[in-house]
């Protein structure tokens, strides 16, 4: 396996190990064909998460999971329109 | 792919069609019988001079005629059931592809894949390159790994539309403001066609789809192709 830090990423590093797939896996609390509710919520939860973390002064690495999540579910443009609501403070989500 | 002589549905590419061809094929030839069954109980009846008008309490007839219709219907329906319950199954996926309709292309989204994106229109008939199918190919493939179980997410940014590949057994609608979940897993590579079936304006039929199907490290090769700026 390869570490690849954020500031310089060569693409042609970060190809993937076999078995090294991972995406969101099944979520029993999501059955259903519709995922709305699945993305959103772990949307709501990663950012509770870095919230409440933060206050604590711990690190916030453990919310990864979360964003990792709703990165995978998440439609970009989503993802884009709530980032953008909630800093303008217009995010209807309880944070 | 579809053809123009074609009557039956196109070769199954994945697991869930494959069952689906079979129900069909059973459904055809119960359809079968009871048609030729009922032709021939109709010719009988119309070239013969014998009828009977008083039949009566005929409780021995009246009970086959309802038990055998049933165990009939009941041997469509577990095998419907069966196939409706597996389509609905989601075996841990390798990886989860997002689509999103819109007036009039698909965009794809791979973020499992940092920011693998992209539109995918169609190729417009005199740009078309020899051999590929008119109205059917477009810019981009949607490109997935041969044998994997792939998660889709289908939604839409404006009007209603309909991700659909026949050859998958695939039909789900894109809605805007609601993802949709579906899975499939290719089981041979190639290309697959299908089209946007639900209509969504204009140009409703000049949106379709491919998925091109290749193995994992085709695959690989592709998205590092595709993320290089």
């Amino acid at each position: 396996m390869q570490n690849f830090s954020a500031a310089s990423v060569n693409f042609s590093q970060t190809r993937k190990q076999k078995g090294e797939y991972t995406t969101a896996p099944f979520d029993p609390r999501f059955p259903n064909t519709n995922q709305t509710r699945n993305c959103y919520q772990n949307y709501l939860d990663y950012h509770r998460c870095t919230k409440a973390l933060a206050a604590k002064g711990k690190d916030t690495k453990l919310c990864d999971w979360y964003r990792r999540v709703f990165t995978s579910l998440c439609p970009v443009s989503w993802v884009k329109r709530w980032d953008e609501q909630r800093e303008q403070g217009t995010f209807a989500g309880k944070i | 792919m579809a053809h123009p002589s074609q009557l039956g549905f196109q070769d199954a590419a994945s697991p869930i069609m494959e069952e689906l061809l079979h129900l069909h094929d059973h459904a055809m030839m119960v359809v079968f019988l009871i048609s030729i069954f009922v032709l021939y109980i109709i010719t009988l009846m119309i070239t013969t001079s014998l009828t009977h008008t008083s039949t009566m309490d005929a409780q021995a007839v009246e009970t086959i005629w309802t038990i055998l219709p049933a165990i009939i219907l009941i041997l469509i329906a577990l095998p419907s059931l069966r196939i409706l319950y597996l389509m609905d199954e989601i075996n841990d996926p390798h990886l989860t592809i997002k689509t999103i309709g819109h007036q009039w292309y698909w965009s794809y989204e791979y973020t499992d894949y940092e920011g693998l994106m992209f539109d995918a229109y169609m190729v417009q008939t005199q740009e078309l390159p020899e051999g590929t199918p008119r109205l059917l190919e477009t810019d981009h493939h949607m490109v997935v790994p041969t044998d994997s179980p792939t998660r889709m997410l289908i939604s839409a940014e404006d009007v209603l539309h309909s991700w659909a590949v026949p050859a998958l057994g695939i039909k789900t609608d894109a809605i805007p403001g609601r993802l949709n979940q579906t899975t499939f897993t290719t089981s041979h590579p190639g290309l697959f066609y299908g089209q946007c079936s639900e209509i969504c304006g204009s140009n409703h039929s000049f949106m379709p789809i491919v998925i091109e199907s290749s193995t994992l490290n085709s695959f690989e090769t592709w998205s590092n192709l595709m993320l290089e700026p």
